[in-house]
């Protein structure tokens, strides 16, 4: 609740003065990602320029935040606690969607670059994305729950703060590198691009990056899905092969 | 080297599967037992989505007990009739087990009763084959030549009688019938072949001789897990078979070297190894229940398991 009534009044504020309109011009080093079999994960190059209409100088420094966010799939986060002298869960929360890969790239500290405020209106921390979508009745703990999701993955690598990693060069060339993880799910990841100057969002620009699986991968997982009784066989019939032929390699071996 | 598995969607060491499938099929092999008990809780370890593992470890645990089954069929230790009447109470065990898992499912908590039934499970019959087996060895040693025990006990009362020319027995069908039964609902629910509660019932419930009893375990486990494997890739799309290639290329492989290594055990060995073996399996699961957890939280998909 709070927390809407804070995007709205910010929303009425921000209606209130000129923003002044920065143009992004962005280049990607691949706006596409096949998953093949040996797929080890990815790095992914960003960079672009900022178009100024009035001279920067007069206003304060420019910067940059580059987010890449994986669709996002609701999560349930399990609590642990001791009964009867074993470690069972206690507690779940339902947290309704959250990705499973965001990294947040800077050209400073996160706190310094990006105000609370903004923060809050645009979603850009994990945090506040997390946490912009879930609002169920309120529960007393919550923030702990959404705090432990965002531990876990960071922990896993899967959510990043990479604080420092844009270069922005004369206020105008931008360019940073994010590493997408081996472990990627499938779908249409987003690209978003903030700039920013003390801590308010000027301008901002969002891309899509579609990661799917490709070759192998693709056949194997169309086939599981939509003839499940074949893919079954077919395990199956591999199975029994792979058991014969080891047992009738052996028996050569041993004459 | 990585590889991305598509329906785990997770990416892992090749040789990281290859050296684990190994393991597991040497195990599988020697004593009899799918392994699944032991493989399932080191996939979840390497990340592997549980739903995931324990529906591909079904199809593994067919190919490395395929592989293990047949050089018993070429030594002769495969009594396939008593393997027969065990399978028919297996799957209508393990039919029933599905029917007990979703059961379970929709009050909540069936992780930590899965948990509690390996603890339990593998806990008695762990200690009563340690101690079984200490016993036997220790008599073995002090009489050359121990004497085979000629008991008359309830399964040679109950009517249905048939004669296991392999087993050496005569015994009536209803005691094996219920061993399949009991095993195929405990197989279903826990996400294993059962050869570990199969074996030691094989040997103390129905007195077959521990030569014959692995074959004869192998043999039934084929079918049970195929049957399981199908009820997953059916239902739940969880089957990997890039995982299940991997693991299965070490388990075969394993499962003879396996083979041969029991044939040159004596029984008694055999048996006592298996009973440390899962009493170890057990001891950790239990540490997992007691300790407290570095991490309290656990994430998962919303709506399942």
């Amino acid at each position: 609740m709070q927390g809407l009534f804070a995007r709205v009044l910010i929303a009425l504020l921000a209606f209130t003065g000129p923003v002044s309109a920065q143009d992004i011009v962005l280049g990607m080093s691949k706006n596409e990602i096949g998953i093949t079999a040996f797929f080890n994960g990815s790095e992914i190059l960003i960079f672009g320029a900022l178009k100024h209409e009035t001279a920067t100088s007069s206003a304060g420094d420019l910067d940059v935040v580059v987010t890449i966010a994986s669709p996002r799939t609701p999560v349930t986060v399990r609590r642990k606690d001791k009964r009867l002298g074993i470690w069972v869960n206690v507690e779940a929360f339902d947290v309704d969607l959250a990705p499973s890969f965001y990294a947040v790239a800077t050209t400073g500290p996160f706190d310094r670059v990006v105000s609370k405020a903004s923060d809050l209106w645009h979603q850009i921390s994990v945090r506040q994305l997390i946490r912009a979508v879930a609002v169920p009745p309120v529960t007393l703990n919550k923030d702990q729950f959404t705090e432990a999701l965002v531990r876990v993955r960071e922990e896993q690598g899967l959510y990043q703060l990479l604080p420092g990693s844009v270069q922005l060069q004369e206020q105008t060339l931008f360019s940073t590198s994010v590493s997408l993880p081996a472990n990627l799910v499938e779908g249409a990841y987003s690209a978003r691009i903030f700039v920013l100057r003390d801590g308010e969002v000027v301008s901002q620009y969002q891309t899509a990056i579609d990661v799917h699986k490709v070759g192998i991968e693709r056949w194997l997982y169309n086939l599981a899905h939509e003839r499940p009784v074949v893919y079954g066989l077919l395990s199956l019939a591999i199975a029994v092969f792979s058991g014969w032929a080891a047992a009738a390699a052996f028996r050569l071996l041993r004459g | 080297m990585n590889i991305y598995l598509p329906i785990a969607e997770v990416s892992v060491n090749a040789f990281v599967l290859l050296g684990l499938g190994g393991l597991v099929g040497i195990l599988s092999g020697m004593f009899g037992v799918g392994g699944g008990f032991l493989m399932t809780p080191l996939l979840f370890f390497i990340g592997i989505p549980p739903a995931v593992a324990v529906a591909t470890e079904a199809n593994q645990i067919v190919a490395s007990s395929f592989s293990g089954v047949l050089a018993h069929v070429k030594r002769k230790t495969v009594d396939f009739k008593m393997g027969g009447v065990l399978l028919i109470g297996g799957l209508v065990g393990a039919a029933l087990g599905v029917v007990v898992f979703n059961y379970l499912k929709s009050l909540g908590q069936v992780d930590l009763l899965v948990k509690l039934c390996y603890v339990l499970f593998l806990g008695v019959v762990g200690s009563l084959m340690f101690a079984e087996s200490l016993r036997a060895l220790r008599k073995s040693k002090q009489v050359a030549v121990a004497k085979p025990r000629k008991k008359r006990g309830l399964v040679h009362v109950l009517p249905f009688k048939m004669r296991f020319r392999v087993s050496g027995l005569y015994i009536s069908i209803i005691p094996p019938i219920v061993v399949g039964v009991a095993v195929g609902v405990l197989a279903a629910i826990m996400g294993v072949g059962g050869g570990f509660v199969m074996v030691p019932a094989m040997i103390y419930l129905l007195g077959m001789p521990t030569k014959v009893v692995v074959g004869t375990s192998l043999f039934q486990i084929i079918f049970v897990t195929a049957f399981t494997t199908m009820l997953h890739a059916t239902t739940n799309y969880t089957v990997d078979m890039v995982l299940a290639v991997l693991l299965l290329i070490g388990g075969v492989i394993g499962a003879q070297f396996g083979t041969m290594i029991g044939a040159k055990l004596k029984a008694e060995q055999l048996r006592i190894l298996l009973a440390l073996m899962v009493l170890l399996v057990c001891a950790k699961l239990a540490m997992d229940l007691i300790v407290e957890p570095a991490e309290l939280f656990s994430l998962g998909v919303a709506g399942g398991h």
